[in-house]
């Protein structure tokens, strides 16, 4: 599925990265520790998959004809797919869904918050909505950062490790490429390169409070935006979208 | 985070001038993220507009067995009810 109109573009990059994070975190889903942050993560996994949703909608309406949201989730193969990598990562353990949360929940806050100022009122108006779910993931997983940071040994290992293995991957959240330097100048897109120290400071503040130190870094890892995935996001896919592909046009 | 959960009361007044109801309880590390459980597992669906959580070991309760001194002597006082007034005309309950 080639996509041409630059805004249907970026609709879908946005729905992309919402969809496969919504996945991933639904994967804890009667596997997290305890009963209350099971259904907490789960709350969390719905806001994810309802954002993708969202953005999914207004990207079929731009394109009309035929395509639905559904199109989007379960007809596209994972060249199509156009997420950042840290959001497809495999969950991993707990520390590390929670930091690649924390992670990305930095971002994605300020993120929302700039993209309810879009020249574009439908992207805006799912900003809106995006924001205010962003500030209380940030505030949940920030609070895990603590907890796990400043727990026990172990707690503090494993977070550290996940940081560690996480930190190369952050990096793509901020790039810029031609189809956004288009939107940006139209006033549609956001300039993420613009949020990158707001979110250090997020960061620095939330992993020295939780007594961590952040990562050297090593080198980024990016081509998620481009479609060039990691082999985990092929699995992710044959699971998400078996239904689709085995029974096409199934409906509940 | 402590080795334990404790377990807390969870209240939630559902309007503005409405009291806090007791609506469960849930497992957390401390009070704050008890607040946190409360949102997620009994105001999804809009039930509330405040949230008060309580450890429960901070409850004092009365006992089964304290019923016979604390309620049964209250039979024999119907003069503490006020079942023996006769209602105005046109109001139907007070």
């Amino acid at each position: 599925m080639k996509l041409h109109d630059p805004l249907t573009r970026y609709v879908v990059r946005l729905g992309d990265d919402a969809l496969i994070m919504g996945h991933r975190l639904s994967e804890w889903m009667s596997r997290a520790p305890f009963l209350e942050e099971d259904i907490a993560l789960s709350n969390v996994a719905l806001d994810f998959v309802g954002r993708a949703r969202l953005f999914y909608q207004y990207a079929a309406d731009l394109m009309g004809g035929e395509v639905t949201e559904n199109t989007f989730a379960y007809q596209r193969d994972v060249r199509d797919f156009t997420n950042l990598l840290l959001c497809e990562l495999p969950r991993g353990d707990f520390a590390f869904t929670l930091c690649r949360q924390f992670l990305y929940d930095a971002y994605s806050l300020p993120f929302t918050q700039a993209l309810c100022k879009s020249a574009d009122s439908q992207l805006a108006a799912i900003a809106a909505k995006a924001e205010k779910e962003s500030r209380y993931h940030l505030r949940r997983s920030r609070d895990w950062m603590l907890r796990l940071g400043d727990g026990t040994a172990e707690s503090h290992e494993r977070c550290q490790d996940a940081l560690d293995q996480l930190w190369i991957y952050t990096d793509e959240m901020f790039e810029c490429d031609a189809l956004l330097d288009g939107l940006i100048a139209a006033g549609i897109a956001v300039n993420t390169e613009g949020l990158r120290s707001e979110w250090l400071d997020t960061v620095t503040e939330t992993l020295h409070a939780a007594t961590l130190v952040i990562p050297k870094a090593q080198g980024n890892v990016t081509g998620g935006r481009e479609g060039i995935h990691t082999d985990d996001l092929g699995f992710l896919l044959a699971e998400m979208q078996f239904m689709q592909r085995a029974y096409p046009g199934l409906q509940w | 985070m402590s080795e334990q959960l404790q377990l807390y009361e969870v209240f939630i007044r559902s309007s503005r001038g409405l009291d806090h109801k007791h609506v469960g309880s849930l497992h957390a590390d401390d009070p704050h993220q008890a607040l946190e459980y409360a949102r997620d597992v009994y105001t999804r669906r809009g039930e509330g507009i405040s949230i008060w959580v309580v450890a429960s070991r901070d409850i004092t309760a009365s006992q089964e067995s304290d019923c016979d001194s604390f309620y049964d002597p209250l039979d024999d006082k119907p003069y503490r009810h006020a079942a023996m007034y006769e209602l105005p005309e046109g109001i139907d309950s007070l």
